[in-house]
């Protein structure tokens, strides 16, 4: 920031200057933006574009600037938990304004929507028709284009795979401005899926639909009494179920480690439906409940130790030991926490850090110790889910792989937990695995290369496609991507 | 950029040779810090400590800096931030320097007692809205401003570099409010007194600290975004109960 002069002489004929330091923000249009685990805020200049032109017209306005600008990037519903979509001292492109579904094809189940249509939004206008999003994860207060950059995954990834596995064709603005449609089976499309918006904005999506005929998840439950007796459990084959994740309760100790409850769903076809159940009026209602929403200030440490030991303690011992075919409405199956809004409050100010991770299969053992660090160390994580991944996408950044995924959040106020995550690092790359990019707000950069085989091609790609960094984020700041 | 736990990956320290400064930068490289910038007049000590912290693994850059030259801090330090480009912010700014001159001597000699008052407070008012400008269009980033509890009450004993500090601790905390909603959190930091080469030998009180404990407090009061750290902790009792002593009684304190 340059001094400016005031132009006042002093009496010795020297000028007085001042520094200018603004002593406000910037503009109205300035925010300081976090991730949905409210660490390490920074702050931006959001712009919120209406469509497509605007969209381009903000993104030639970076690129012009080239490196005195800050670059830009997309953020969606700001779900992901780290610095993914903020960009401190640029432009956050506020994409929830692309908020149309483009086109419906019934027949064949697919959709054309704008990168900023949610998917519960999408989910409202297509379940009447019969169709169902493929893919989701733990919340469905995601948007399309969110989905795709962070190509997320749900409990089915077994059997469906990713999300970018439905996808047939993206529309993208890269940083020449120009919108391109990028089709699966091009490097730019296993760039952009997984990408972390680095490749460009993601403008609209055309998505495969999966035909359902409820509302309602088929679920079965089963208890699993350690580690062990879980992973033999959800290793065994001849279930049908498309959808199968274990909670685990990371606090038990001794015997118990890893004690969890298995569950595995499938959408509930009609003439499954009991004869008077009142689905059979409705099959295909689509009406989430919602709770109120914790007060804005909570203070931290209200999950700790004592409070998700008890609440693991009740959920486990609540489960039942073994049942089939339980009714659920797929909401409360799929994004059992969606009913609470801003629930990352919980944590208080200091927020939540999420831990991502997948082990190949056949390092059981390096599984094992992760799993049983945590539990010594006595994490006070809930929800904490294990589950399988099946084939992975061909997202060069994509998370999912085959292995055992364990995801976990934990209050960020625990004390060395920095040091911890980093030691847990080691162990999942040691072990051939990864941690997951989108999520993170912590990893070490130097522990990129080897859980990403192919990160150096993504960043060949982006150096090719975007020399001036047009698009820039804290996370790809953070880790030089 | 900082991580979760509000790790810095670079660093810049005004004040180089800082015992508390070089304390701060070795526990942040055992974290995520790669970059630091050691800024210091030239001298062998502020080569030695660049040494010493590349052994750690980070890499260090010497910048000259002089308080006093207050006409040349704009241009030194500016560079530092323009000179990395948009990949090379500077994620926390420690300003670390300071004299704590010599009271006895000082009372009797203006011009060192000025000397002392230039260094800790103009000379910090200059290199801290330089660097909070900076920071402020790079969008994020924290300042950290080493004050005293020597700031927080005057004593017989020091009250010069007291009065010095306690100018800086206002300046810095009005800094903070101004920063608020920036993306730049300023952090003023409350050591008692430190135990140190210069202070080696000396009577301590009973709540004595040292660089290293003063570095982990940093280093907590970065996770946690905190805007006042006392180190240690329990000086923040204590000196609530000092500020409000009356007069009369204050003078009589062994303190």
């Amino acid at each position: 920031m340059p001094p400016f002069n005031t132009g006042i002489s002093g009496r010795d004929g020297y000028t007085v200057t001042f520094m200018a330091v603004e002593t406000h923000v910037l503009d109205d249009d300035c925010v300081a933006l976090s991730g949905w685990g409210r660490t390490a805020p920074t702050l931006a200049r959001v712009f919120r574009p209406r469509g497509h032109a605007e969209a381009a017209e903000a993104v030639r306005a970076r690129a012009a600037r080239g490196s005195i600008g800050r670059g830009t990037i997309a953020r969606g519903l700001g779900r992901a938990y780290g610095d993914a979509a903020q960009n401190a001292g640029g432009t956050v492109l506020d994409m929830t304004g692309l908020d149309r579904i483009l086109a419906v094809d019934t027949t064949a189940g697919l959709v054309v929507c704008e990168a900023g249509v949610s998917l519960h939004r999408l989910m409202a206008a297509l379940l009447p028709l019969g169709w169902f999003v493929p893919v989701t994860p733990g919340t469905r207060y995601v948007t399309v284009g969110g989905a795709v950059a962070s190509d997320v995954h749900g409990t089915n990834h077994q059997a469906a795979g990713s999300f970018a596995r439905h996808v047939t064709a993206l529309g993208l603005l890269t940083a020449d401005g120009g919108v391109r449609t990028v089709l699966p089976g091009t490097p730019l499309f296993d760039a952009t899926t997984g990408g972390l918006g680095l490749t460009g904005v993601i403008l609209s999506v055309t998505l495969r639909l999966l035909p359902v005929e409820t509302s309602l998840m088929s679920v079965d439950t089963e208890r699993a009494h350690d580690l062990d007796d879980l992973m033999d459990r959800l290793g065994s084959t001849g279930h049908h179920r498309s959808h199968a994740v274990a909670w685990i309760d990371l606090l038990a100790r001794g015997a118990a480690t890893g004690r969890a409850v298995l569950t595995r769903a499938d959408h509930a076809p009609y003439d499954a439906l009991p004869r008077r159940h009142r689905a059979r009026r409705e099959p295909l209602a689509f009406r989430p409940g919602r709770l109120p929403a914790p007060p804005p200030y909570v203070p931290g440490g209200l999950l700790n130790r004592t409070t998700v030991g008890l609440l693991n303690e009740l959920r486990y011992r609540r489960a039942a030991r073994a049942s089939t075919g339980r009714l659920q409405p797929l909401t409360a199956f799929l994004h059992p926490l969606d009913g609470i809004p801003h629930r990352n409050r919980v944590y208080g100010r200091e927020g939540v850090v999420p831990y991502r991770c997948v082990v190949p299969y056949g390092q059981e053992e390096a599984l094992r110790r992760v799993v049983l660090r945590i539990a010594g160390r006595g994490c006070p994580s809930s929800p904490a889910t294990l589950r399988r991944f099946g084939a992975g996408g061909p997202g060069w950044l994509s998370f999912p792989r085959p292995g055992w995924a364990l995801a976990l959040d934990l209050p960020a106020g625990l004390p060395g937990l920095g040091v911890f995550l980093d030691t847990l690092d080691e162990e999942v790359a040691g072990a051939g695995g990864r941690v997951c990019l989108a999520q993170d707000s912590r990893v070490r950069p130097e522990a990129l290369a080897a859980m990403y085989p192919r990160l150096d091609e993504f960043r060949a790609l982006r150096a090719e496609l975007d020399p001036r960094s047009t698009f820039t984020s804290d996370l790809s700041r953070r880790l030089a991507l | 950029m900082k991580d979760a736990f509000g790790a810095p990956q670079s660093l810049l320290v005004l004040g180089g040779t800082s015992e508390i400064g070089l304390a701060t930068a070795r526990r942040l490289i055992a974290r995520r810090t790669r970059t630091v910038w050691l800024a210091g007049r030239p001298s062998p000590a502020l080569t030695g400590a660049a040494d010493s912290l590349r052994a750690l693994g980070a890499a260090v850059h010497t910048v000259p800096f002089d308080a006093l030259d207050t006409d040349s801090h704009e241009e030194r330090l500016g560079k530092i931030f323009t000179e990395g480009g948009p990949a090379g912010d500077v994620d926390m700014v420690l300003l670390a320097f300071g004299v704590p001159g010599d009271q006895a001597r000082d009372e009797s000699d203006p011009v060192a007692a000025v000397r002392v008052a230039q260094t800790n407070y103009t000379g910090a008012v200059s290199a801290g809205l330089v660097c909070a400008g900076a920071l402020q269009a790079q969008g994020h980033g924290s300042l950290v401003v080493l004050s005293s509890v020597a700031g927080e009450r005057a004593r017989r004993a020091d009250f010069i570099y007291g009065s010095s500090k306690a100018g800086l601790d206002a300046f810095a905390q009005g800094l903070g409010d101004a920063l608020h909603g920036t993306g730049v959190h300023v952090m003023v930091v409350r050591p008692g007194s430190v135990r140190s080469k210069t202070t080696a030998g000396l009577a301590e009180g009973p709540l004595a600290t040292t660089p290293e404990a003063v570095a982990s407090a940093i280093e907590l009061g970065l996770r946690r975004r905190s805007e006042t750290v006392w180190v240690p902790g329990a000086l923040r009792v204590v000196m609530a109960a000092v500020r409000h002593a009356p007069r009369p009684l204050f003078r009589r304190l062994p303190v």
